[in-house]
């Protein structure tokens, strides 16, 4: 259980350093340093328990059917990295806290450094690739925030933004080589896949696997032709580019090829792939920092070229190069995050950081000044620090092969001391030169760091035994799948390889001397045409491409959206109808004349309606569209749509009239050629809407839920009429959707008429009329009429359940009543009759029906049971809940109704 | 029967969709009216024609004997015939107050005709349609 305790303590710390202000945080920078230092020791413990035991794995389910498991294991590479992270994480938040002391943010970056170091732990420490994966990412992610965390700069953005496209690139297309790995192998779990390795090298999915899952470890660890994006990451504040981009999260990738070398390695197409982009990389990472005199960037192509170094030796994959790639993977930790460091606090102290322009820092600075010569020392290669171990073992390793790949080695490692000499060295010695700032010593926190590990660099080299033994035989015996014994030493005699290390030296010296003419001649060279180019230029595309498909799709106009919908459902929907046209078998129910009469006089009031150049004309023949629709569902037995088509056709005229009244007369907006080009387009849209009909009705129909609905609603539910049964018990939870909706709109229209700016309400208070209808017929008769509709509007309400009506058919005709009311006499008026604000109608129409659904609650059933009393009550019957909530139902329609019209009639 | 009411949806939903591919506004919303009614008798066409057995049970009996008209397409209609004006009602009351503060029911007008809460003078003289 410890161990994802301690990768997820990170995510934890991270959110407590979020909300740190003040002295908290700084307190809490203290507290994350011991929090990092604990996981180190812990890291360690289980490092030494290696020694005596298996690797400790712990799996917690998460999808077992996805594969996907909380798996976490312990073994010598993922520790070795885990130490990485932990321990240099440790250095890097004390020295955060004095290199960031003023900035604002402080808290939010050591948010994100801990979301990182988390991730990070994560990566190394999952035995199962899809939470690899998830790791993976957020480290992506953590890593765009923290290049980015100087956000005000374009530089920063657009470098946080670059390394986030080309790692989550990577990412994606690792993932697909994950999954198609855990398909082809049958798992997930990394510690199962390991011993795989054969019979996944005899699938013919073996090459794609291996091609994806390399794109993804290559974009990561900055390999060729992906290298761009991490000397431009040098945007990031120094502790990051010391942190992720030499010691850590740029090391991932390596951590997955060393991971999964066991699996996927010892192939020609590995030996060619790994070892043919590390070579490349290593060389153009090399060459590239001689162009280089800023400090950050010098140190970030060298660790490109580092890192190709690695993954050469990785894809060699012999004994012995394994055992090389893990001693230069500490070291290289070891001294380029102590040379960031360092190149940090010249930054900071001096104000600068162009190596041409430093100099003679020494005096001020010496504690750093002594950090970074001991570091320079091990980039070097000299005797007796680590890095001399590591290069004196890569040399063996290529000694062993060809002629060629000697040299190249041989040029990388003169390269190499070239940079370190230049940022280890140069700054600090020479005559003192003027600079922005007067230098002081860096405080504490930021010499801590850098003279830790250039000095862990020496006290390893000094003991390699133990180091041997106790840390790259575990990682080593994890990477190359077996055991082997590692013993390290800093004198093998004379070799040939010393030999070489000294001629090396020699040149690497020489090479530093002759800086400045090195410096001349790199002015005179500039790529432009490189890797980084065909991102910008691919970048530029793509959001030309997105801004060209916007312009065309996007173009504002309802018309053309709806064009392009109906187009794309009648080609879609109607190709495959078409096919169906031969089995169309209308149902056996004949047609009677005046069914055909009713149907001719819809299709022509539909016509009309389209053509009319008149509003109100239009308006009264959808008015008939509706009427005669309401005769077809009462001829084909629903006569409560019937009922309800009524009721709703006339409020809606009434609606009608009462706004369009007011405008023009229509006017031909458009050219006869676009009107045919509509109607053409319309009549397909129609045209494919009868297919679709005659299509549908000529299978058997299916009945789901009918069947029950018609044994239950009498039985269960007390009501003879289905249709109100279903909207009141059924699925009344629906029904109370939906009269929300309705209360919605009328809010929606409350605000619509309200809510308008104060010059917009003058005009249209101008252009009112008085829309009371003089006619002392209509206000007699409504005096009349309106209180028997309402009495019917009650009747309809009340016996609904049993008989034709509801809730929804009731509170219509009441509405009705009510606007016949307000026409015939004044709106004030009808709202004194009836007492409440159309409002708080809706609300306690609302609240009645919500509080008929928690009843059953109440009675421990679920919401919305409907609950009957035994005995039946005279005139009503059977009495339960849901007539209460059809009770809601009708109070909120008649609430919503009156809300629109009588305040669209007074405004 | 099918067939007389296959070709009246037909209609309905051209005219509909015609209507909807206006510029002017009142007459958007009339196809909006029109789309809704086909939209509706589609359904219930969908849900095959029972003639003259509405789902209700009758006195005496506890269930509904075949032949009757299915109970699950009426209610989905009644409930989209009171969404249906609800949305109507809305769109009435914007087209109401998009005419009267911008003086226009031109679609392709509406784009220049943005009002600013700054510049009330510029509600003064609406643009003539086109």
């Amino acid at each position: 259980m410890a161990i994802p305790i301690a990768v997820l303590s990170g995510f934890l710390a991270a959110i407590l350093a979020a909300c740190a202000r003040g002295r908290l945080l700084r307190i809490s920078g203290w507290l994350l340093a011991v929090l990092s230092f604990s996981l180190t020791l812990y890291f360690l413990k289980l490092l030494v328990d290696l020694g005596s035991g298996p690797a400790s794995r712990i799996s917690i389910a998460w999808a077992p059917s996805l594969g996907l498991n909380f798996s976490f294991r312990a073994d010598g590479l993922s520790l070795l990295f885990a130490l990485l992270i932990s321990g240099i994480g440790t250095l890097v938040v004390i020295y955060a806290g004095d290199y960031l002391k003023t900035d604002p943010h402080l808290n939010r970056f050591y948010a994100w450094l801990f979301i990182f170091m988390a991730s990070m732990l994560g990566t190394v420490l999952s035995d199962n690739l899809i939470l690899l994966f998830v790791f993976w990412e957020l480290t992506s992610l953590s890593s765009f925030l923290l290049i980015g965390f100087n956000h005000e700069e374009e530089a920063s953005r657009s470098a946080a933004l670059q390394a986030l496209l080309v790692t989550g690139l990577g990412g994606l297309v690792m993932l697909a080589g994950i999954v198609l790995l855990g398909a082809t192998a049958g798992s997930f779990e990394i510690s199962a896949l390991l011993s795989q390795g054969a019979a996944l090298k005899a699938s013919p999915f073996y090459l794609p696997v291996l091609l994806l899952i390399l794109f993804g470890a290559f974009t990561k660890s900055a390999q060729f032709p992906f290298h761009f994006w991490l000397p431009n990451a040098m945007q990031a504040p120094t502790p990051v580019s010391a942190y992720l981009h030499s010691a850590t999260m740029v090391k991932a990738g390596i951590y997955l090829l060393a991971r999964l070398s066991p699996l996927l390695g010892a192939t020609t197409e590995w030996l060619y792939l790994v070892g043919g982009i590390g070579l490349a990389t290593m060389l153009v990472g090399g060459f590239l920092s001689l162009l280089q005199t800023d400090l950050k960037r010098l140190l970030a192509y060298s660790t490109v070229s580092a890192l190709g170094m690695i993954v050469l030796l990785l894809g060699l994959g012999s004994s012995l190069a394994v055992k090389a790639a893990m001693v230069l993977i500490l070291a290289h930790a070891l001294y380029k995050g102590a040379l960031f460091l360092v190149a940090g606090a010249v930054d900071h102290e001096s104000g600068m950081r162009d190596a041409a322009r430093l100099g003679g820092l020494r005096k001020a600075m010496p504690v750093t000044a002594a950090a970074g010569a001991l570091a320079a020392l091990s980039m070097a290669g000299l005797p007796p620090t680590l890095g001399f171990i590591a290069k004196e073992l890569f040399y063996e390793t290529v000694l062993e092969l060809k002629g060629w790949l000697v040299a190249a080695g041989f040029l990388a490692a003169v390269l190499t001391i070239y940079v370190g000499g230049v940022v280890g060295i140069e700054p600090f010695w020479g005559k003192p030169r003027e600079m922005p700032k007067k230098a002081h010593e860096a405080p504490p926190g930021m010499w801590l760091g850098p003279v830790l590990l250039s000095g862990l660099g020496i006290i390893f080299g000094l003991v390699p035994q133990v180091v041997g033994s106790q840390v790259i035989s575990h990682a080593v015996a994890s990477s190359y799948g077996s055991s082997l014994d590692v013993k390290l030493s800093l004198w093998h005699g004379i070799t040939p390889a010393l030999v070489l290390s000294g001629i090396t030296v020699l040149c690497g010296f020489g090479l530093f001397l002759a800086r400045r003419t090195v410096r001349r001649a790199a002015q005179s060279l500039s790529w432009q045409w490189g890797p980084d180019w065909i991102y910008s230029q691919a970048l530029k595309g793509l959001n030309g491409i997105a801004a060209w498909q916007t312009r065309l799709l996007q173009s504002g106009y309802l018309r053309i959206y709806l064009s392009v919908i109906i187009l794309t459902t009648v080609v879609l929907v109607g190709s495959p109808l078409a096919s169906s046209i031969p089995n169309i078998t209308l149902p056996s129910i004949e047609a009677r004349f005046y069914e055909v009469v009713l149907a001719v006089v819809i299709i022509l009031a539909t016509i009309f309606a389209t053509r009319s150049r008149s509003r109100l004309a239009a308006v009264a023949a959808v008015g008939l569209v509706g009427t005669g629709l309401a005769l077809i569902y009462l001829l084909y037995g629903a006569p409560d749509l019937a009922m309800i088509q009524f009721a709703i056709e006339t409020l809606t005229v009434i609606l009608l009239v009462l706004v369009i009244y007011k405008m023009p007369r229509f006017t031909r907006l458009t050219a006869p050629p676009e009107r045919l080009a509509d109607a053409f387009l319309a009549i397909a849209g129609g045209a494919l809407m009868s297919l679709m009909v005659l299509v549908v009705t000529s299978y058997p129909q299916v009945l789901r839920q009918t069947p029950y609905y018609v044994e239950k609603s009498l039985t269960e539910a007390y009501g003879r009429n289905i249709v109100n049964v279903i909207l009141v018990d059924f699925r009344a939870l629906d029904t109370l959707g939906e009269i929300t909706v309705l209360s919605a709109s009328a809010v929606g229209v409350y605000a619509l008429i309200n809510l308008i700016s104060p010059a917009v309400k003058e005009k249209i208070a101008s252009l009112k009329r008085d829309q009371v209808v003089r006619s002392p017929m209509l206000r007699t008769s409504a005096r009349l009429i309106m209180p028997l509709m309402l009495i019917f509007s009650i009747f309809l309400l009340l016996r609904g359940h049993n008989d034709l009506g509801g809730g929804f058919t009731g509170g219509v005709v009441a509405s009705a009543a009510f606007m016949l009311d307000a026409i015939a006499a004044n709106p004030a008026t009808t709202r004194a009759k009836i007492y409440l604000k159309p409002r708080s109608l809706i609300g306690l129409g609302l609240l009645v029906a919500l509080t008929s659904g928690v009843v059953a609650i109440l009675s421990g059933l679920p919401f919305m049971t409907g609950l009957w009393l035994q005995e039946s009550v005279s005139v009503l019957g059977k009495v339960g809940t849901p007539l209460i909530f059809d009770l809601g139902v009708y109070l909120v329609v008649i609430g919503v109704n009156l809300h629109i019209l009588l305040n669209l009639m007074e405004s | 029967m099918t067939l007389v009411l296959a070709v009246v949806i037909g209609v309905l939903f051209a005219g509909g969709l015609y209507m909807m591919l206006r510029r002017n506004l009142v007459k958007i919303l009339i196809g909006l009216l029109i789309l809704g009614h086909a939209v509706n008798l589609l359904v219930f066409t969908l849900g095959r024609l029972v003639r003259g057995s509405p789902p209700l049970i009758p006195d005496g009996s506890v269930t509904l004997a075949p032949p009757f008209a299915d109970p699950v397409p009426q209610a989905l209609i009644l409930t989209a015939i009171v969404i249906s004006y609800s949305v109507t009602a809305f769109a009435i009351i914007l087209l109401r107050q998009t005419y009267l503060s911008l003086g226009t029911e031109d679609l392709n007008l509406l784009r220049t005709t943005e009002m600013t809460m700054e510049d009330p003078a510029s509600l003064d003289e609406p643009e003539p349609p086109a």
